[in-house]
């Protein structure tokens, strides 16, 4: 349309005489359309902010936030949680001889105890995720190095990964299933809870392995290499991970909906983590059905079986057991911030005010431009 | 239909003249000579190719030419980047997605236009004409690109020209044809062209077999009103050739049969198609400052690049073991340094690349708004404003100082013939109650001089008759030259006995007792025509004025039907001038039954009262230039049979040169009368504000004729220097002039021009006049168009004293600025004009003077230049646009407008009656003065605030999103990780929230059309640039890097910890980053349109929506950043909900705080305007005038002292004695 009317003297061209002097030929009419938008006179509103219009605003946001703040507080309070470093840096740690002697090439596994108690019991279900620091999963080396065609159970990747994988692509010229720096760095740490009861017996606490990764990773993402449900001939020809002690097939051959690609473990942590201190979830402690907790106060033991090494990069372990609310997990900060927020809309109303009965009939009556 | 000619920027189909001759040669085409034909197969065909692209070269040289574009290279860089291993930060794929969709936008409008102008090549070379051909031994029909140099080309009326060719035949039995240059130049009058001179007459027509002639002419090139060349005939004689030789390409043949020609230059080499240039390219002021931003944007991205290297060098060497988290074994410093460009392939959006066609796109759709306003319609001519440069709209905003000319421009530019004196005797056309005001002089003549006063007035009228180039046609007869046929004796004896008139040579004595000026009235009295009986009652003039009231209005239909019965057609006599004054003059002389009723090449037709037609023999024209300002004709006189010449120039000029022959004493006393009358009847004539013009005779004796003819004919017939030559012979000829007498045309001001310039006034711009007009109607008409106000100082410099140098024009200023230092010191104001004339000019604009100038001019409301020539129009506006560094504009109609015009930043043609010169070096074309209002202050005060809105809500959007990820970069080791899908964070910038800006900058609206038209002081903002400052800029700056802190810390602290993946954690800040984004303009703007709310929730929705389908649907797409499953989790969350919603919210709170503050403690002009458009009618009316109640009283302040003076009054304090008397005596050299 602009073309046309930027070209339009010179489409007339042909009839010169319609353009210098009005009476002569009958030419199209070039007068613009009359209508609001073409003038650009489109009824609009005009939101112009001064101290007495935006006052109701902060009013408004002062009042629903300061309340939302107070329920996401309580909730964030009301949620339990406890958390228990056992990287055994400190010689006191039970797991210190575990972390000194522990590395990648070791055979052998170390186990460690680690005692605590609980002051309150847990009520509903508890989930209890393992905790690394300073692990930066989020590197973008790190975070590249995978081949999500090879987790969907593409054959053809698993034959020959992708170049991203580089340098865990292929080992011994076979190729590596999972191959890349994630897969190669799986959390492998066994833990295990006991409840010590006050008659000195230890009872293994339930934990649900499955139901832990989400579910369109679980069942979308995800998918063993299809064609043959013996898993162990499917990975025929690959190579498992440099770091692992067993191969893919191996990771929980008990349970064939859980093995392979589709581990959940090994899913959970193919989901990189956001920020270099994180959780994830490790397993899920149903509620029972009776109205006892799940977890009653009492002494624990956390059994380790350590095999993952973080010292290297001065990372730290630890094991989390928490009770999640509609909001997540324990987390104070959202709740103050909301409260903080709303006070400080409120304050600023209040100041606007103030403002809008000191200036605000000067707008009403003398107009003197500067 | 196409246009005839465009732009040439495509290949030349034309062969590179190898012989690098410096002449061209031109035969027939019918030659059988082997090396002419080759010659002629050197020069260029007629095919015109102006397309830039050929069907297989689009895709190799379109791209060629789009890398040359800096954002296009920065583009392919970053891609480029991408594709390197070590550095790459998204899939190589992804990086390419910007550029591609930059150069596939931009291919497409290419593709577009070139097809268009592909389509237009074709009709155009496919126009049919007629070639004379050898074989079929006559003039079949040919397709345009088929002509070549040389062919004879037949050419009936109203056809189009196909390419440059010497006229060699006309059907007009005078050998002339008359063409239309409207498609060239806009000019829609008649030219006349001529046969070559003392061509053979070959029978009836034409026989291209007989034509050996060889013709030398110049090389081809693009001055239209230029050629020189001759012509050989086989007897080696030499005939000279001009522009009035040659029918250029493209223009239309009119009132002519049949003409031949043969061609000269054809295709890319024609006048017409060296003469078209691409549109106008500048740079606004605004781009020039968004340059500036756009470097700082880049050393902002360095700074982050290097901060985020620098960290992760740092970073890794504290990392003591990588080797199994991190498979990578560079060094350290390697790794920072790889980092480096990967980080600024990250960080890519910060330089806001996406802005400049953004800026594209809003400045057309803006131009749209522009051409689509109603206002600028113009009913008469059908025409609206034509947006010719399409990227400086937001100029038109900033405008500081406007340089207007006169004519046409603050004036109508219909001459309208009001006063004449005739040997000294003044004859006033004004309404009859006016009359009385005039002083008539006294008959100082004897009664025997009656005949010599009606010669006088006779060869006056004469004079104003045939001394021009008006074309005479008659509408209804289109394809001939209006030819009336000579009556025959008994006709005119028939017409003398009717009306009982004398013929002037027998011109009895009873008839010359009545007063000289009983005749003159009847002479007049053409109005009353049924019978021409002499009317001694009422007062003299009378009759005039009612005819001349109908010409006045510049109707043809002056005769009424009341014309003698013998002559039915001539009532439609149409005259087609180049000047409108010359229209005027033909038209006042006809008014006086001294009808000029047909023109050919070597004789004119007049009709005198009294006389019928007589047949004028033309033997010059001697052509107006704008160095002798004057023109004259050659003719032998019909009564007398002698050679006469009559003169018609500025009054400077012919005063001059109208001095008394010398021995002819008797004469010389009267004629020394005459010009001290007509010099105080011109004076008079310029205090009204009228257009004058001398018209002057001289009567040549048959031998003087013959030595000036032998030496005029040398001039004419040679190559080199001919113009020069030309000049010296015209110069020769107009010497020793009789002054006949004087004219006063009239050019009424355009409506609403005071109005107008009372509004810029008030805007703050400063207007200047620039005219070549004299002092007295300069001053005249600034006053009557309200520049000049009655109680405003006038400080006129006018040195135009020889004798007055460099050092008396300097101590002038000097003086003129004490002066006005002095009046501010007073009265606080500066109340003061200044009237500066062209001499005085030349020395103020010299390097020494330019400074005190300067300061001169701007201490003063405005100023009026007179007396100027177009360069020193153009080094006005030159000069100040420089010195001052102001943004300028020009506005004008003429030729002599258009150096100016370019000269300004922005430059304003006026479609008026003097061509389309100005308007097609113009930027923008209106066809009223007034029009200039509502584009400055309306269109200009929009373009510029939406612009600059946009720019900055660019940078304030781009560095907002990209810190976000310049943030994260300190939670993942300076790697280079985004938290965000790829494609998303690819189509954030691309798609998501590219459409609410331009929005923005097209329909934002500050202030309603009608209060800034109203309130005129609104404008200021925009030349003070208060929307971009570099403060602004900073201030958009900080709150971006506010708002991108809060947008990403309070997703941390509320994730951090959690067991939230990487995409998980990105989606709520990339949800409350395009909240924030769309919000922040939001806030921003000044008005919501159903549109705004249509794209704002459009864009949100479609950013949901994408990412809600991308996450479902996405299995193993986009590696690594899969963002399978994570939108869809995350919008079910609560804790996604209660993030964005916090975030948000604190992101805007400083700026929505600011906003209210700000309005309401200080609030600028243009928001209390805004607030007044939100009142009642009644309530609105109040505050305007209240407004300009404060105006005025401000204003009032300084100006009270200077009431008392309520004339103007010109205030010659400053000249010195002397040389004020000069300035009398020998007026200005220029005019």
């Amino acid at each position: 349309m602009m073309a046309s009317n930027y070209n339009a003297k010179e489409e007339d061209g042909h009839q010169p005489a319609a353009i210098g002097h009005g009476g002569a030929g009958t030419v199209k009419n070039k007068k613009p359309d009359n209508t609001a938008f073409k003038q650009q006179r489109l009824p609009a509103w005009q939101p112009i902010l001064t101290a007495g219009t935006v006052l109701p605003a902060f009013f408004v946001i002062g009042l629903i936030f300061i309340p939302i703040g107070i329920g996401l507080f309580v909730t964030s309070n009301n949620i339990k949680e406890l958390e228990i470093d056992y990287t055994g840096g400190d010689m006191s740690s039970p797991c210190y001889n575990c972390s000194q002697s522990y590395s990648w090439n070791s055979t052998k596994p170390c186990t460690c105890s680690v005692p605590f108690s609980l002051d309150q019991p847990f009520e509903s279900n508890v989930f209890m995720y393992y905790g690394l620091s300073n692990f930066y999963q989020n590197h973008r080396r790190y975070v590249k190095s995978r081949d999500d065609s090879q987790l969907n159970g593409d054959k053809a990747s698993l034959k020959s990964p992708s170049k991203e994988c580089e340098p865990y692509r292929t080992s011994d010229e076979k190729p590596i299933a999972p191959c890349g720096a994630i897969a190669n760095s799986l959390f492998n740490d066994t833990l295990e809870l006991y409840y010590i009861d006050p008659n000195g017996s230890r009872t293994a606490i339930p934990l649900v392995k499955k139901g832990i990764a989400w579910w369109t990773d679980k069942h979308v993402k995800f998918r063993n290499p299809g064609g043959n449900d013996n898993l162990t001939v499917v990975f025929q020809g690959t190579s498992k991970p440099v770091n692992w002690r067993k191969s893919v097939y191996e990771l929980d051959p008990s349970d064939p909906d859980n093995n392979g690609f589709i581990n959940e473990d090994f899913i959970v942590w193919m989901r990189t983590a956001a920020l270099p201190t994180f959780r994830k979830l490790y397993r899920i402690i149903h509620k029972k059905p009776n109205m006892t907790p799940t977890l009653p106060l009492g002494q624990y033991i956390l059994e380790v079986t350590y095999n993952y090494p973080v010292r290297s990069f001065e990372g730290r372990k630890r094991m989390i057991l928490s009770t999640i609310s509609w909001m997540g997990g324990k987390n104070p900060f959202l709740g103050i911030a909301y409260i903080t927020v709303g006070s400080v809309c409120f304050f600023l109303g209040i100041v606007l005010l103030i403002i809008h009965h000191k200036y605000g009939n000067r707008n009403h009556s003398a107009d003197i431009p500067s | 239909m196409y246009s005839l000619e465009r732009p040439v920027q495509g290949q030349s189909s034309c062969p590179k003249d190898r012989l690098g001759r410096k002449r061209r040669t031109v035969v027939s085409s019918l030659t059988e000579d082997e090396e002419l034909t080759e010659i002629l197969k050197s020069y260029c065909s007629n095919k015109v190719t102006t397309t830039k692209y050929s069907f297989l070269s689009f895709i190799p040289k379109n791209l060629f030419e789009q890398l040359h574009r800096f954002a296009n290279i920065y583009f392919i860089f970053l891609a480029a980047l991408n594709f390197v291993p070590v550095v790459n930060a998204f899939q190589p794929e992804i990086s390419i997605i910007p550029i591609l969709l930059v150069l596939a936008v931009t291919a497409v409008k290419d593709l577009w236009e070139d097809y268009r102008k592909h389509k237009s090549d074709k009709f155009i070379n496919g126009l049919v004409c007629e070639i004379y051909s050898r074989k079929r031994q006559m003039y079949v029909d040919q397709r345009w690109q088929d002509v070549h140099v040389g062919d004879f080309v037949r050419l009936s009326c109203n056809e189009i020209i196909p390419a440059d060719m010497l006229l060699l035949y006309s059907s007009d039995p005078h050998g002339v044809c008359y063409i239309e240059t409207a498609n060239l130049d806009g000019e829609t009058n008649l030219k006349q062209r001529q046969v070559v001179r003392d061509l053979p007459r070959q029978g009836s027509e034409l026989t291209p077999e007989n034509f050996h002639s060889r013709i030398e002419c110049e090389n081809p090139n693009n001055d239209l009103s230029r050629f020189r060349g001759f012509m050989e005939y086989p007897s080696k004689a030499r005939v000279g050739l001009h522009n009035n030789n040659l029918l250029l390409r493209s223009c239309t043949i009119r009132n002519t049969e049949t003409v031949i020609g043969i061609v000269v230059y054809a295709g890319h080499e024609t006048k017409a198609m060296k003469n078209n240039n691409g549109p106008r390219y500048k740079r606004s002021k605004l781009e020039r400052r968004l340059n500036v931003d756009v470097l700082w944007s880049v050393v902002l991205l360095v700074i982050m690049c290097l901060t985020a290297a620098i960290g992760h060098g740092l970073w890794l060497r504290n990392l003591k073991d990588n080797s199994f988290l991190i498979p990578d074994t560079t060094s350290p410093a390697l790794s920072g340094f790889y980092l480096f460009w990967t980080m600024i392939i990250v960080l890519q959006v910060l330089i806001p690349i996406s802005l400049y066609v953004s800026i594209e796109i809003v400045k057309l759709c803006q131009i749209f708004f522009i051409q689509n306003d109603v206002d600028f319609y113009n009913e008469y001519m059908d025409s609206r404003i034509q947006c010719r440069a399409l990227n400086i709209t937001e100029d038109l905003g900033q405008i500081q100082y406007v340089f207007s000319d006169k004519t046409g421009t603050l004036t109508e530019n219909k001459m309208v013939f009001r006063r004449c004196t005739i040997a000294g005797v003044e004859y006033p056309h004004e309404e009859n109650g006016e009359k009385s005001k005039y002083i008539f002089l006294h008959n100082i003549f004897h009664q025997g001089d009656a005949s010599m006063e009606l010669t006088y007035i006779v060869d006056f009228f004469m004079a104003l008759a045939i001394c021009n180039t008006v074309v005479v046609s008659s509408p209804n007869q289109p394809r001939h030259v209006s030819r009336t046929p000579l009556k025959s004796l008994e006709d005119i004896k028939m017409l003398f006995q009717r009306f009982g008139l004398p013929r002037f040579s027998t011109l009895s004595p009873p008839h010359t007792t009545e007063s000289p000026r009983s005749f003159t009235r009847r002479l007049f009295s053409r109005g009353k025509a049924a019978s021409f009986t002499p009317r001694l009652d009422g007062v003299p003039g009378e009759d005039g004025d009612q005819g001349y009231e109908e010409e006045g209005d510049g109707l043809e239909n002056s005769n009424g039907g009341e014309g003698p019965p013998s002559e039915p057609g001539a009532d439609e006599l149409i005259y087609e001038a180049e000047s409108p004054d010359e229209a005027a003059l033909v038209h006042a002389a006809r008014a006086y039954r001294c009808t000029l009723q047909g023109r050919s090449l070597e004789r004119l037709l007049v009709e005198l009262p009294g006389m019928g037609s007589l047949a004028v023999r033309l033997l010059h024209i001697l052509p107006f230039d704008s160095t002798r300002k004057r023109m004259s004709v050659v003719v032998r006189h019909p009564l007398t049979n002698q050679v006469v010449v009559y003169t018609k120039g500025a009054d400077s000029v012919i005063m001059d040169l109208a001095e008394s022959p010398k021995g002819a004493e008797q004469s010389d006393g009267r004629q020394g009368h005459i010009r001290e009358q007509t010099q105080k009847h011109l004076d008079n004539y310029a205090r009204e504000g009228l257009r004058t013009l001398c018209i002057a005779k001289k009567v040549q004796t048959s031998t003087e004729y013959e030595i000036w003819l032998k030496r005029h004919a040398f001039a004419e017939t040679s190559i080199e220097n001919r113009e020069e030559l030309l000049l010296e012979s015209a110069q020769r000829l107009e010497t020793n002039l009789t002054l006949l007498g004087a004219t006063g045309i009239e050019d009424r001001l355009q409506e609403e021009v005071p109005e107008t310039i009372e509004a810029l006034q008030r805007a703050g711009v400063k207007v200047w006049v620039l005219t070549g007009d004299k002092q007295e109607t300069a001053i005249n008409i600034a006053c009557a168009c309200k520049l000049l106000r009655t109680t405003d100082q006038l400080l006129t410099s006018s040195s135009s004293c020889l004798v007055s140098l460099q050092e008396a024009c300097k101590a002038l200023l000097l003086e003129l600025r004490a002066e006005v230092e002095r009046g501010e010191a007073a009265e606080g104001t500066s109340g003061f004009t200044l009237v500066v004339d062209g001499r005085t000019l030349d020395f103020a604009l010299q390097e020494d003077l330019k400074g005190d100038f300067l300061e001169l001019s701007r201490r003063c409301r405005a100023v009026v230049c007179c007396r100027s020539t177009p360069l020193q129009k153009s080094h006005v506006v030159q000069l100040v646009r420089d010195q001052l560094r102001v943004m300028t504009l020009a506005i004008g109609d003429g030729a002599n407008d258009v150096s100016m015009i370019q000269v300004a930043d922005v430059g304003i043609g006026i479609s008026g009656q003097e061509g389309m010169q100005a308007v097609m070096s113009s930027d923008f074309a209106i066809s009223r003065f007034k029009h200039l209002r509502k584009l400055l202050l309306v269109h200009g005060h929009w373009c510029y605030t939406r612009l600059a809105n946009m720019i900055l809500y660019f940078f304030y959007k781009n560095v907002m999103y990209v810190n976000l990820l310049f943030w994260y970069q300190f939670f993942c080791g300076f790697s280079g990780s985004v938290m965000t899908n790829s494609w998303v964070l690819i189509f954030f910038n691309l798609l998501f929230t590219s459409a609410p800006p331009l929005l923005y900058g097209i329909l934002d609206k500050d202030v309603s059309a009608d209060t800034l038209i109203k309130l005129p002081e609104l404008y200021k903002s925009g030349q003070n640039s208060k929307a971009y400052l570099p403060s602004t800029f900073w201030l958009t700056m900080l709150d971006a890097l506010y708002q991108s802190l809060v947008c990403f810390f309070i997703p941390y602290f509320a994730y951090a910890g959690s067991d939230a993946d990487m995409l998980s954690f990105g989606s709520p800040i990339n949800a409350s980053a395009l909240l924030i984004i769309l919000l922040h303009q939001v806030i921003e703007s000044r008005t919501l349109t159903w549109l705004h709310v249509l794209v704002l929730v459009g864009s949100a929705l479609f950013y949901f929506s994408f990412t809600l389908v991308f996450s479902v649907v996405c299995v193993t797409c986009s590696p690594p950043t899969n963002p399978l499953g994570v939108d869809k989790l995350q919008m079910s969350q609560p804790l996604f909900y209660g993030v964005c919603a916090l975030t948000t919210v604190l992101a805007l709170l400083p700026r929505f705080l600011f906003h209210a503050l700000r309005n309401s403690i200080s609030p600028s002009d243009t928001l209390k305007a805004a607030l007044m458009d939100q009142l009642n009618p009644d309530n609105y009316c109040r505050r305007m005038q209240h407004w300009n109640q404060t105006q005025a009283q401000s204003k009032a302040r300084g100006l009270i002292i200077n009431v008392e003076d309520l004339d103007i009054k010109i205030p010659d304090f400053i000249l010195p004695k002397e040389l004020k008397e000069c300035r009398a005596a020998t007026g200005s050299v220029l005019s």
